[in-house]
Formats: C-alpha cells, structure tokens, sequence
C-alpha cells in the first residue's frame, strides 16, 4: 500500500535503529505525548528494540482515556431519554463512568448508535426530525475541526434537532502542566503529528525555549516514530532545545488554517478537567455561547453528580509518564479490558490497554 | 439496458397471491403449505424433503457423526460476494467439515419477517441452492415461521449439518504438539470487511469482496494428502486471532506467527487502516487454518494449493513450548507482540 508500506519498511527501520544505537551515550526519557503512537509502538514492538538508555513513557494523548466521568455519566443520562438518538464513536461506547457505561445504556433501551463520522450524526439528525440526534464530541485538535464543521453543516441546513455533547482538550497545555510538575522526568517530546497536522508546530515554539525541551513532530508508522526518536535523542545528545518536524509530508509550521477557523469559530478555551490528572487552566474547549442552541449540554438539563474513582486505579500516574502501565498493583488483576477500572484500560490507544494487548501479562 | 441473467430465466419469481411475507404463510394453513410448495421444494427438493415429514428419516454410514448448528442473522442480508442464503449453507458445512467429517444432511429454518418481500426470499433461495449443489450437501428438512414486523430483521435463518468423520481421523483444539505447524489457507479478514463496509457505504472499498465458500472441497484433499491433521478451524466470528487463541489455550501451548507470512488484500488492508480494524480479528467465511506435524506440512500445503480454496495456503507459523496458552507474533520488524483475544463486540450481525 503506497504511502504506507515504506514507513514500515524493516530494512529503514533496521538502519534508524542502528542509528540510534550510535548516538545515544546518556541514558534519557523520552515521552510520546499522543495515544496512536504508544499503539504503534506497542504494536510494532519497537520499546524492545530500542538500547537500554532509552526509556520511553506514555502521555495523556489519547482523548477517551482523559474524558472526566462527570462527562460519561452526562452521555449516558441523555442517552437514556426517550426523544434522543445518541452517536458516538465506538471507542466512547465501552468507557465507564462512574455508574453506566453508553453500551450498558444500549443494552437498557436506549438508542445509542456508533458512527465513523460527525457528519453521519447530522444525516441521522435530517433523517429523523421528531428526534434529538446529539453526537459525543471528544478528542483533541485533530478532531475538533470535524466536529465544529458538523455543528455548522446542522446549522446551514438549518436542522434544530442536532447537538454535540463537547469535551474537547487541547494538547500544549497538557505538556505545559506535566513539565510544570515537580515530579516531572521526561526529557524530550514527540509530538502528535495529527494535532500537529490542524495546529501546526508554532505553538511548541515557547515549550521547547521555556523547559529546554527538544519537541520533534512526529508520524505513525513505526519509521517516522524511529526517525522522530533519532531527532529528539541527537537533540539531547547535542545539548539543544528545538522544535523539529519529522512528519514532513503532512504538517507545516502554520498546519491548517481552515480547520483552525472553523475551530475559532466554533469553539472557546476553558479549564478542562482530565481524566486521572485534575483540572489544566485553558486546556479544553467549550462551544460559544452563540450556538448554545447545539451545545448538549445547554440543550439538556442534566444535574452533575461528583463522583469517585476507583482508589485502586493509577491511571493518573501512568497519564503523566510517572509509572509504567504494568508497575500499577491492578495491572492484569483487578482490571482487565474486559472490566476496566479506568479509561487506559478502555481505549485501544490507552497504554494500560495497549501493554495488555501486546505484551499481556508476561511482564505484570 | 436490464442485465438478462440466465438464472432468472430458469428460476422465475412464482407467481404468489402476495408480493410480501404475510403473518399467515406461517400459519400452518393454506399459504404455508403454498410457500413451502411454491418457494422451498423448487429449490431444495430431493426425495427425502419431498415427503414433507414432520422429520427426515436418512440413511446413515457407519462410524462417527459430526453435528453442528448455526444461525444466521447477517445484516445486509445481500454483500459484495454473497449473501445470507450462501453463508447459511458454507457456515455450517464448513463448521460438519473441520473436523474432517464429509457434509452429508443439512436441515434448514427460517424466521421471516412479515412484509420481507416475496422476491428477497427467492433470491435467498436461490443462492443456497446453488451453494448446496456446491458443497454436494442436501437440504433434507426445514422449518418457516413468521414473525410480526419489528419482531426481527427481514430474514434469520438456522441451519443444521451432519456428516461422517472417517476412520483414522482425530482433529481437535486440544491435539496441538510442540513443533507443529500452523498452515492458514489464504488471505484473511474479506468477509468482515466486505459487510462493514458494505454498511458503511464505503466507496473506496467498493472492491472489497466476502471469501464465503464451502471448504470441504479442501479439507478431502487436505486428508488425502495427509489424515494426521491435530487441528483444524474456520477462523469466523474474532478472526484468526481468536482461533488461534483457542488453540493455544485448549492445547496448553504457545503459538509463534510471522507477521510477514500472513497475507491480506491490498484493498482489505486498505479498508482496515481507515477503519483502524485489526485484520488478524476480523472474521473470515472461506477460510481455515489446519495444524500438521513439521514432516507432512509441506506436503498437506502443496495439496491445499491445487484446490481452489487453497492457492494462496501457507505456514504461517509453529507450535512452540515457550508462553503456554499465549499467541505471540514476530513482528515485521523482529520484535514480539502478544495476540490476545478481542474484547467486547467488534461488530454485531457479521454472519
């Protein structure tokens, strides 16, 4: 498959490998912020064939694992209505919140359907005009273009009955918080290619200068992660701080500047709480107040409970590269893919579930 | 202008009093009698259904008797290369045939939709007909019920195998041996991927096409070139991962793949990465993966590559003594990955 298969090329990835084999001298950690590289590592095996000094730890990148509870159980109180057909994507479906999860809800009556796109939601919605179609908005940068263009494609249409249940987070805040931390080990970034592909890399810029952190946007195949890698690691061997692009052939320095205005447009920055992390200042977004009349959470009158996770759950600490997912006591005992005590056992780009997935309990 | 297709000639819609599924051809009256008359023995009669018993009464060879049951609720009923009426027959015949056992009865029951129009049940028909001719299995009994609209989806149907397992033959999940092979018998994950993507409306895979397909064509020629086969499935519902997971965990064993040995469509893949569906867990409908001791595995290959089912057939992988009940994969790259079973429902009414 063209464009696909000479990033997987193992003779390339052999001779980066090697690469960085010769290069690194001091031991360094190294975070990949985005949950579809910690998939591709995982399932590439790459972690293994990486030298001893190099030790790589998992970010907060992938949107299912931090979306707050309060959210879920939102999702599932309005999914529970009668008048409402309630879409998402099928990663969301399977996610706890603190009593319900959106397939228990199914399963209980309610009419919860998986979609591939926004824009199937605002069909669904044209298509039943005595129902309340609300789409389950979450993601980072990458994903919020298409679901702001899904809010205006209802509006142009004109249809009354489309909303999205919102929890948007934005990724350089959440570098910002964890570099900010006082336990924080990480020592040089790769960085989302995807956001990057919408936001470009500009706003790394400061990151980079402020912590003295080498930032290098990287792709997902297992040779753009091996060439994003071999950047940081030269960076740090080097002494230097910057923001490099590695993902060439999809982002540039300014990204996307349609998607970005269909963002601004759209949306506004708020405090978000995270999943597993507390809340990050200017780390989320929220639909403006001019299109309250799509914003679910306006629409609904559903009453927040507070609620409590489980004590036995490290989500947080794997979240912010403090432990690796098998260092949790819960690992592979108490939670499992198929009873999860937190989102990053949930998600296929959560790193609980993706050292499950590909390395099982061997290590645990 | 209209497409003239042989068969429609052959096999004209009967001419009915209703266009539609009414409650009452399944009433055991009038309109049933005419639906099983009119519909059903035109397209499965043989001299035992024709008796129209409440049971078929066979004549049954000697030796052991494998017996299996399937049901089908497969949505669309119609996909890129089949349809419900053809995956009811290969199903169940390849589930008699994995254990080495030649198909020889099959019963079949309906649930039917009221107002499922008369034409798609005829069209139905007609495949599974054409597929049981294929297999050179017989329908030998059968059931129709109707169900009130919304009651369920169009058309379900069940269907029942029997068939004789010969002598000498012992093919089980629990037989694996250390050193074993694993032969898989070619490309995995197009059934899966031809019905989600024929429901999502997918253009770009409009190539996408089911592998649906009796195999028992092959499992005889498989067992002819050797009757020493410990293992054998038809990797469906969970994919090939999870048949392999079986294995390991019956056998207490570890299974060792090569990720480069396992071949899936261009177009397949294509449609995958878009969707981000791992194929090793998407099902397969014409497709088996057999387990040989080392020394006949070559042999067993090169038999499965003269039948048509089998061109592409490969070893895939061996049994090792390492990870007992773990299937683990060298990857592209050299490094190991676990293959563990899917979680939770990939995707509903796959067959």
């Amino acid at each position: 498959m063209k464009f696909v298969d000479e990033y997987r090329d193992p003779a390339l990835a052999g001779r980066l490998l090697t690469e960085i084999r010769q290069t690194v001298i001091h031991p360094w950690v190294v975070m990949e912020i985005c949950g579809g590289h910690t998939h591709a590592i995982m399932k590439n095996g790459l972690d293994q064939l990486l030298p001893a000094q190099v030790e790589l730890v998992h970010g907060p990148g992938c949107p299912v694992c931090v979306t707050p509870v309060e959210t879920i159980d939102r999702a599932v109180a309005i999914a529970a209505r009668p008048e409402v057909i309630f879409t998402s994507f099928g990663d969301m479906l399977r996610v706890p919140g603190s009593v319900s999860s959106l397939f228990m809800a199914k399963s209980a009556g309610a009419d919860v359907r998986m979609v591939y796109s926004p824009l199937e939601a605002v069909a669904l919605a044209r298509q039943n005009p005595a129902r309340e179609v609300v789409f389950l908005a979450v993601g980072f940068e990458t994903t919020a273009p298409g679901n702001g263009m899904a809010l205006l494609q209802a509006r142009r249409e004109g249809l009354t009955n489309f909303s999205l249940l919102a929890s948007h987070v934005l990724v350089v805040p959440a570098i910002r918080g964890l570099l900010s931390s006082p336990s924080n080990r990480v020592q040089g970034y790769l960085a989302p290619g995807h956001v990057c592909t919408v936001m470009g890399w500009q706003e790394y810029e400061p990151l980079a200068e402020k912590f003295g952190v080498p930032i290098v946007v990287t792709g997902f195949e297992p040779v753009d992660i091996l060439a994003g890698l071999l950047m940081v690691l030269r960076q740090l061997e080097a002494g230097r701080h910057e923001v490099e692009n590695q993902y060439g052939r999809s982002v540039s320095r300014q990204g996307n500047p349609a998607a970005q205005r269909i963002m601004a447009e759209v949306f506004a920055v708020s405090d978000r709480a995270w999943r597993g992390i507390g809340v990050l200042p200017a780390s989320g977004l929220v639909i403006r107040d001019h299109l309250a009349a799509y914003d679910a959470e306006r629409k609904f009158d559903v009453e927040t409970i507070s609620v409590r996770e489980s004590e036995l759950c490290k989500s947080g600490s794997v979240l912010q590269g403090l432990i690796k997912p098998d260092s949790c006591p819960a690992f592979g005992r108490e939670c499992t893919p198929e009873h999860p005590l937190g989102a990053t056992m949930v998600s296929g780009e959560g790193a609980c579930a993706a050292y499950y997935k590909y390395h099982g309990m061997r290590h645990a | 202008m209209h497409n003239l297709n042989p068969e429609d000639f052959s096999c004209p819609l009967p001419i009915m009093e209703y266009e539609t599924i009414q409650l009452a051809h399944g009433s055991g009256g009038r309109l049933s009698a005419e639906l099983v008359s009119r519909f059903f023995l035109p397209r499965f009669g043989n001299e035992i259904l024709n008796r129209l018993e409440d049971q078929a009464v066979v004549d049954f060879p000697q030796g052991r008797l494998a017996l299996t049951t399937d049901s089908f609720v497969v949505d669309p009923l119609f996909f890129p290369g089949g349809d419900i009426g053809d995956l009811a027959i290969n199903g169940t015949v390849n589930d008699v045939c994995m254990s080495g056992a030649t198909p020889l009865y099959l019963a079949a029951a309906f649930i039917l939709e009221e107002g499922l129009p008369m034409a798609t049940l005829h069209r139905v028909l007609l495949s599974m007909e054409k597929a049981a001719r294929a297999a050179g299995v017989r329908i030998v009994t059968g059931d129709t019920k109707v169900v009130n609209r919304g009651c369920c989806d169009k058309l379900f149907i069940t269907t029942t195998g029997v068939g004789r397992v010969p002598e000498g033959v012992n093919i089980s999940a629990a037989n694996l041996r250390v050193g074993d092979r694993i032969i898989l018998s070619g490309t995995i994950a197009d059934h899966g991927m031809a019905i989600l993507t024929s429901r999502e409306g997918l253009s770009f895979a409009s190539r996408v096409q089911s592998d649906t397909a009796a195999l028992n064509g092959l499992v005889a020629q498989m067992l002819q070139a050797s009757p020493d086969i410990h293992a054998m499935r038809d990797p469906t519902r969970g994919g090939l991962a999870t048949t392999l997971n079986e294995f390991a965990s019956s056998s207490r064993i570890g299974i060792m793949l090569e990720e480069t040995a396992i071949p899936v469509r261009p177009e397949v893949r294509g449609a995958c990465e878009v969707l981000g569906i791992e194929p090793m867990y998407v099902a397969n409908e014409g497709k088996l993966v057999g387990v040989v001791p080392a020394e006949v595995a070559d042999r067993v290959v090169g038999a499965m590559r003269n039948h048509p089912q089998g061109r592409e057939a490969r070893i895939i992988g061996e049994v090792v003594a390492d990870d007992p009940g773990l299937v683990v994969m060298r990857t592209a790259l050299g490094a190991h990955r676990i293959i563990d079973m899917p979680v939770g429902e990939q995707l509903p009414r796959i067959c």
